[in-house]
This record gives C-alpha cells, sequence and structure tokens, in this order.
C-alpha cells in the first residue's frame, strides 16, 4: 500500500499533469467545435511560447514576465495561423484542413529550426519550483501545487467566459450550429477568431506550465503535447468541451498512476500502456467517455 | 386594406438563383409591405425555403436585386442581414439544444448593443410565453416541438427585425399547436410585425395573411389578397393538394 503522503503528492501530481492536459484538449477542442477542423499546428502554439520564454530570459526578464510574454505570444501566433493559412480555404474539407495544418506545423518546426537552432535549449525557471512545501506530514512539490492551481483557475475562468459572456454564448451556439448561428447575427470571422485566440491563450497558459517542468525547448518541443491533447480530447469526445477537460485529468491521473503502480521493467511503457487503455476505451465507446453519440458536421 | 401603400418595406426584384447548374428561382418578383403578413405557397421544391434564405443572406441570386426599405440586401452575408432588420425563423426551428432558454433568446439579440433594452425584452418575452419564462434555465433541447417553435419566435423577435421570414412555422406540430403558433403570428402582426410566411399548410397560411404568392418550379405563378386566392381553385390547380381537413 502506498502511504497517505505519497498519495497526496501522487494525487497533486494527477491534477497537474490532468490540469495541463485538460488545458492542451480545450485549446484544441474549442477550435473543432466552432470550425469542425483539428489543428495539428496547435502543438507548435506550446513551441512558441518556450521560445518566446527564452528570447525573454536572455534579454533579463523575470520569470513572470516571460510567463506573460510567452502567453501573449502564443494567442498572436494562434490568430495570425488563422488569418494566413485556414481563413482562405474557409469552407474546404475537413482533410484539407487537416493536411493544412501539418503543413504550418512544419513550416513552423523548420523556421524554428533554420532561425533558432535544431538543438534543445534551457529555458531557465526560478529555482522555487524544485522546492517542495510541508502540509502536516505531507510534502508536495511546489511546481505540481502551482500547476494544478493556475490550470484550476484558468478553467474556472474559462467557464464562467463560456457561460456569462456574449461572447461565450455565441460560440457556444456557433460550436452547435454554425450557419444558424449565422442566421440569428453571430458574425462568422469574428467568432472565429475568437476561438483561434482562446486556443492560443489555453496553449500558451499549459506551455508555460509545460516547460517550467521540462525546462527545455526545441523546434520539435510541441509534439508531445499536441499529441496529449488530441487523446485527451479523443478520450472527452471530441468538440465536447467538458469531455476535453475530462479527458485531460483522466489521462493525467492515468499516467501518473501507471507510473506509480507499473512494475519497474514495464515502467519504460507506461505511456505505451496508457495509449493501449485509451484504445481499449475508444473500442467500447467510440464516441468518447463523455461524449454524446457523433453528431454529424455540416 | 385599401389603398396602395406608398413603398412596399421589402422588395424583391426579379431574383435568379441557382444551386450549381440547377436553377432554383427564376426571376421571382414579390412585395411586403409594412405591417403585413404576406404567405408564400407551393409545393414541395417550388423554391420557397430557397427565396427566404437567399433574403437572409445565405444565398446570393445570380440576378436580380433585394430591397429593404430603400437600401439593397442581396450579396450580404446572413449576419449582416439581422443587422439590417431581417430575421429567420428557420425550418425545424433550429433552437440551440445546448443552450438554455434564456442563452438562446440572449443569442437573438447579438446583433444589437442596448444591454438594458435587451433584458427588459426578454423579460417582456416570458410574460408572453409563460412556458418558456418557466423553462428559461432549461436547455432548449429538452423542450416541446410546440415550446421550440415559441422559442425560435421569441429568438427572432430579439433582433428587432424590420422583417421576420418564417419556414413553415408549423411543420411537425400537433393540429392544436399550430392553432397557437398561428393565433401568435395574427397577434404580432396587431403589434405592428410584418411577416413573410412560408407554409405548406395552405389554408391556415391563407386564413392569417393579407396577401399570398404561389410559386411552382422556380416562378411565382400567381398572387394576390388571401381571400381571392382562398375561395379560387389554386388550391387543386397548383398546390395538388385537398382542403385542409
Amino acid at each position: 500500500m502506498v502511504s497517505p503522503s505519497e498519495f497526496a503528492q501522487q494525487l497533486v501530481n494527477a491534477l497537474s499533469l490532468g490540469s495541463i492536459y485538460a488545458l492542451l484538449a480545450l485549446g484544441l477542442s474549442m477550435v473543432y467545435g466552432v470550425l469542425g477542423m483539428l489543428n495539428f499546428a496547435f502543438g507548435e502554439l506550446v513551441t512558441i511560447t518556450a521560445y518566446t520564454m527564452l528570447f525573454l530570459a536572455n534579454h533579463g526578464a523575470p520569470f513572470p514576465v516571460m510567463a506573460i510574454g510567452g502567453v501573449f505570444a502564443a494567442v498572436i501566433a494562434s490568430i495570425l495561423m488563422e488569418l494566413v493559412a485556414f481563413r482562405p480555404l474557409r469552407g474546404a474539407s475537413f482533410v484539407t484542413l487537416l493536411f493544412t495544418s501539418f503543413a504550418v506545423a512544419e513550416l513552423l518546426q523548420n523556421v524554428f529550426r533554420q532561425a533558432i537552432s535544431s538543438r534543445p535549449k534551457g529555458v531557465p525557471v526560478p529555482s522555487l519550483f524544485d522546492n517542495a512545501v510541508r502540509v502536516g506530514s505531507v510534502r508536495i512539490g511546489v511546481l505540481p501545487l502551482i500547476t494544478a492551481g493556475v490550470g484550476a483557475t484558468a478553467l474556472v475562468l474559462l467557464t464562467l467566459f463560456m457561460r456569462r459572456s456574449r461572447s461565450g454564448i455565441a460560440m457556444r451556439a456557433a460550436s452547435q450550429d454554425f450557419a444558424t448561428a449565422r442566421l440569428v447575427g453571430v458574425r462568422a470571422n469574428r467568432v472565429i477568431s475568437l476561438a483561434f485566440a482562446i486556443s492560443g491563450l489555453l496553449a500558451g497558459i499549459a506551455g508555460v506550465l509545460w516547460i517550467s517542468r521540462t525546462t527545455a525547448v526545441q523546434p520539435t518541443t510541441g509534439f508531445v503535447p499536441i499529441l496529449e491533447a488530441f487523446i485527451a480530447s479523443v478520450i472527452g469526445g471530441l468538440g465536447n468541451l467538458r469531455g476535453a477537460v475530462a479527458g485531460g485529468f483522466f489521462l493525467g491521473a492515468l499516467e501518473v498512476f501507471l507510473q506509480a503502480t507499473l512494475p519497474g521493467k514495464i515502467l519504460p511503457f507506461a505511456q505505451a500502456v496508457a495509449l493501449l487503455i485509451v484504445v481499449a476505451i475508444l473500442y467500447v465507446r467510440p464516441q468518447g467517455l463523455f461524449g454524446r453519440r457523433v453528431e454529424a458536421k455540416v | 386594406m385599401t389603398g396602395q401603400p406608398p413603398r412596399p418595406l421589402l422588395s424583391v426584384d426579379e431574383i435568379t438563383v441557382a444551386y450549381g447548374p440547377v436553377t432554383a428561382l427564376h426571376g421571382v418578383s414579390l412585395q411586403v409591405s409594412e405591417g403585413e403578413i404576406v404567405a408564400v405557397l407551393g409545393p414541395n421544391g417550388a423554391g420557397k425555403t430557397t427565396l427566404l434564405r437567399t433574403l437572409a443572406g445565405a444565398l446570393r441570386p445570380r440576378h436580380g436585386q433585394i430591397w429593404l426599405d430603400g437600401k439593397r440586401l442581396d450579396g450580404i452575408v446572413p449576419e449582416e442581414a439581422v443587422r439590417r432588420g431581417i430575421a429567420t425563423v428557420p425550418e425545424g426551428r433550429l433552437v440551440f439544444p445546448g443552450l438554455t432558454v434564456e442563452e438562446n433568446l440572449q443569442l437573438g439579440a447579438i446583433s444589437r448593443r442596448d444591454r438594458q433594452a435587451i433584458r427588459a425584452e426578454i423579460d417582456e418575452l416570458f410574460s408572453m410565453f409563460p412556458i418558456l419564462g418557466e423553462r428559461r434555465a432549461q436547455p432548449a433541447g429538452t423542450l416541446s416541438g410546440g415550446e421550440q417553435q415559441q422559442l425560435s419566435i421569441g429568438r427572432a423577435l430579439m433582433a428587432r427585425p424590420r422583417v421576420m421570414l418564417l419556414d413553415e412555422p408549423s411543420l411537425g406540430l400537433a393540429p392544436i399547436i399550430v392553432g397557437q403558433i398561428f393565433a401568435l403570428l395574427r397577434d404580432l402582426r396587431g403589434r405592428g410585425a410584418t411577416l413573410l410566411l412560408v407554409e405548406q399548410n395552405v389554408h391556415k397560411a391563407l386564413e392569417i395573411a393579407d396577401r399570398a404568392y404561389v410559386l411552382s418550379v422556380g416562378r411565382v405563378v400567381t398572387s394576390g389578397p388571401a381571400r381571392t386566392l382562398a375561395t379560387g381553385e389554386l388550391e387543386r390547380m397548383y398546390l395538388g393538394m385537398s382542403r385542409a381537413r
């Protein structure tokens, strides 16, 4: 059996990893919900966040400035991505948009390689992140605690925005029925730009948290985040925002649980085991754990 | 209703609309004056829905013009048409099932800026449709068909339209509910609304309409005051249906 202390620590780890995955899945799902497209260049937004943080660190900026700058860069990059690459293809098929997003991802990775470096670069993060705090007899890492807190706050604020604000209601309407939303007066371009802006915001926040764990960046940094985001949102049911959050936390918890319980020999394959479990779930419930039946997307 | 109003509020001038190589409307013209209920009748495939979709900005006419109160309306996008004063109650109601009743109504006013007035109007609508008031926090998808139709009409009203387009508001509803919906439309006209109504239920439509146009295979085959059309042979000739039971 695990000790209560170990349990508490793993719980925070699960919540922390889960909230990163939830933010990423939500960012991917947001755009999928409104436009019906999977943006595989989403991972590059995390990379852009990381390089922006690195750039600011090299110019002597303190960590909070690096973090805010990184998030800001991801938002701008996401909006530009839509304007430059996807808007000209409005109304194109799912596959066309999918391949366009692969092209954007590939292009950005090559830009990073040529303009910066193909090698990993260290991103300085506060040493405070490595510390642990003691709560009673339980020791919990500072970074997982911050990550879980930031993630939860972001999710709550986003929920309030989607529920209360007029733009949030318009976005939810557009993701249920885009044509009818326009018929009642929702501006198509504005709601799509907003979806990409929020998607970028989520990628940026998740990116800062991700880089704080990995403390390094290279041109392919976005690969793992986009993969986890995709898996988590598929588990939750693509386009279902609540499902994306649930899928993210589920995936985070699953990975932490496997890391903690798998015998040493199998441990290197924890990720593979996690994927196997995901495949098994999707075999039984193709619409995802929380998704409704697959609805036709026009 | 004697004498010709000075200028129609909505004027459709010889529009031709095509889906790719298939022409759905051939030079259709019609006028709607302020405060009128105008019905567009005709069998399936006559082009009625195409006409409404074109007026709402969802389709672009190949030829011809659409004028709303002296301004060109053809060629604009749907969200702009709403801002010019065209609100649609689409076929099949198309409320947003995952949004609450109240959010559906808020969305209807998305083109407006006057938040205070919007609040007051939503409350007004809830007293007009008490059942919607009771269910304001419920997802619209849980409402019955008739309630969804009320909501769809309420959502269109929230845009404060100059002209409301209604596509088959009786479709799929029980006869008693259809009666209620038509009573509501008559009531709206009493409050000064201007309605353009597409209907399969010819008998009901001619009961509340001032004038009607009959479409067949994309052309206006006849038009005139509803009373005249109701007593004529038109129903059998052009609509191929017996009188409503």
